[in-house]
């Protein structure tokens, strides 16, 4: 089983697309990337889907993600901004443990962690193994100095 | 993208740089833990005989580090020399008395991803000036590259002017040439560009680069042109019709006095200054960084009519990028010649990048 359709009902970044343009970008971004996995299905497993995630102007598009218990993702992300970015998947402790200590650029060894360097591409996965209980519960985020405080975190919800 | 000439580099000053590793080449001026701020900046720009004459001074406090800063332009100098001593205090002290102690280039649409082209380098001072030109990408990129830290607003912020104008003023500040030279923290160091410009604007969103939305964006920015000019959007204390200038007060819009151009005339570099016949404004920015919108532009043409691109209320090209419809003013003399300065104060920390 794939990512559900993220359809959210707040925007994550103030800066963001509005709720409906987010919707159209996860028809544009996410629904290819459900067609892809559905060919790779037979070799990687239902559960396993790729997801495309754009960086631009210093937020993520689509801005907020969906996704059924038991899914593995692989996040491509495709940084278009001059400037670096991160991706971080985990819930509060993980993002306020990120944002509030001095780390090193994220090498893609922690499933769900990566730094991608201006205008280039990266790829993480995270197993999405908990049911999340409410709104913002598990997150993406970038924790580079002044990003998350700029918007640049959305909800993930898992849904049984 | 449409350039005519560049209203003399009309930008003040931002920096865009924050803190860096030390294998970087330019820390930041704005550096996570505090030690480095920006305290004021100050820009002067002149337009006479189709040239443009604009003058940024820099003042620091704070020791040890570097810091850098990128000045969006409209149109590429054709020199960058010192500029004058005394010329941006004596403007101060117009407004503020009980204080009293190239031709242009072909500047055409630069695609986003081609990397930005060193136009011209010079050292002033402790100050590593390179001009660029190129799109908000590649401009971001060759900061990047040379040590410069963005702030996450940068990238929209850099192609939003990119769009209008793709050349910038990169300023890497030495802090060990200037400990060489003897200069002081505080010091500000005067840059004077030589501008051809026919649609002069005032950058004053960038003011707001790495600002946290509440913080406040205060600035003085002087007008010296042959008549009174329009403007959009409309500061208060103007009588125009158009969208208001939240934050921007007109508080003072005169004859400027032989006095003054007098002095500004006596100041290195400032011998084309008229010795008559200027109209001087004075404009006080006071707004909060969210704010902060909108640029400045100016006519100062008998037709009034401001562009709304040049305000950044419209974007290059769209079906809304026609000139405003402000009101016509009188007839003057053909000379034209516009004076900015623009004193930066900015109380707020930045977000560091």
């Amino acid at each position: 089983m794939g990512p559900m359709a993220s359809v959210g009902r707040r925007r994550s970044h103030p800066r963001s697309l509005p709720s409906r343009l987010v919707v159209l970008s996860l028809g544009v971004v996410v629904l290819p990337a459900l067609s892809a996995c559905a060919g790779k299905a037979s070799a990687e497993g239902p559960h396993h889907v790729s997801v495309q995630v754009r960086i631009h102007y210093s937020a993520f598009e689509p801005g907020q993600l969906t996704f059924t218990r038991g899914t593995t993702v692989t996040f491509v992300i495709h940084n278009t901004d001059p400037i670096d970015h991160e991706f971080i998947v985990g819930d509060q402790a993980v993002q306020d443990f990120i944002e509030n200590t001095a780390h090193p650029a994220h090498d893609g060894s922690v499933q769900g962690q990566i730094s991608i360097p201006a205008g280039q591409t990266r790829e993480t996965t995270y197993t999405f193994r908990k049911v999340t209980t409410f709104d913002g519960e598990l997150q993406f985020a970038c924790h580079l100095a002044g990003h998350y405080a700029y918007g640049m975190h959305g909800p993930i919800t898992v849904t049984a | 993208m449409r350039r005519r000439l560049l209203l003399g580099g009309v930008v003040t000053a931002l920096v865009l740089t924050v803190g860096a590793g030390p294998a970087l080449a330019c820390g930041g001026l704005v550096s996570p833990n505090g030690t480095i701020a920006l305290v004021r900046t100050t820009t002067l720009a002149a337009y006479h005989d189709g040239v443009e004459h604009y003058v940024t001074g820099f003042q620091f406090v704070g020791g040890g580090a570097e810091f850098g800063s990128i000045v969006p332009l409209p149109a590429v100098p054709t020199k960058v020399i010192r500029g004058g001593n005394w010329t941006l205090q004596r403007l101060e002290l117009e407004v503020n008395p009980v204080l009293r102690d190239a031709r242009v280039l072909a500047v055409g649409a630069v695609p986003a991803t081609e990397s930005a082209i060193v136009l011209q380098r010079k050292q002033i001072d402790s100050l590593d000036i390179t001009i660029l030109k190129g799109g908000g990408y590649a401009v971001g990129t060759w900061a990047k590259d040379h040590g410069f830290a963005l702030t996450p607003d940068a990238p929209a912020m850099l192609d939003f002017y990119a769009k209008r104008s793709p050349i910038f003023m990169a300023v890497q500040f030495n802090a060990r040439r200037a400990a060489a030279r003897g200069e002081q923290i505080g010091d500000a160091i005067p840059v004077h560009l030589v501008i051809p410009t026919d649609r002069p604007w005032v950058p004053l969103r960038i003011l707001a680069l790495g600002a946290k939305p509440s913080d406040p964006i205060e600035a003085d920015v002087f007008l010296l042109t042959d008549r009174s000019p329009s403007m959009l959007p409309v500061p208060s204390g103007d009588f125009a019709p158009g969208p208001v200038a939240s934050g921007l007060t007109l508080e003072r819009s005169r004859a400027a006095s032989t006095g003054l151009l007098a002095d500004l005339r006596s100041d290195r570099g400032m011998k084309w200054l008229p010795t008559s016949g200027m109209w001087l404004s004075y404009l006080r920015l006071d707004a909060k960084a969210s704010d902060l919108s909108y640029d400045l532009a100016l006519d100062t043409s008998p037709s009034g009519t401001p562009s709304r691109v040049d305000a950044g209320l419209t974007s290059p090209g769209s079906r809304d990028s026609a000139p405003s419809a402000l009101v016509p003013v009188g007839a003057g003399a053909a000379l034209l010649a516009l004076m900015l300065v623009t004193r930066l104060r900015r109380s707020g920390p930045k977000v560091p990048a």
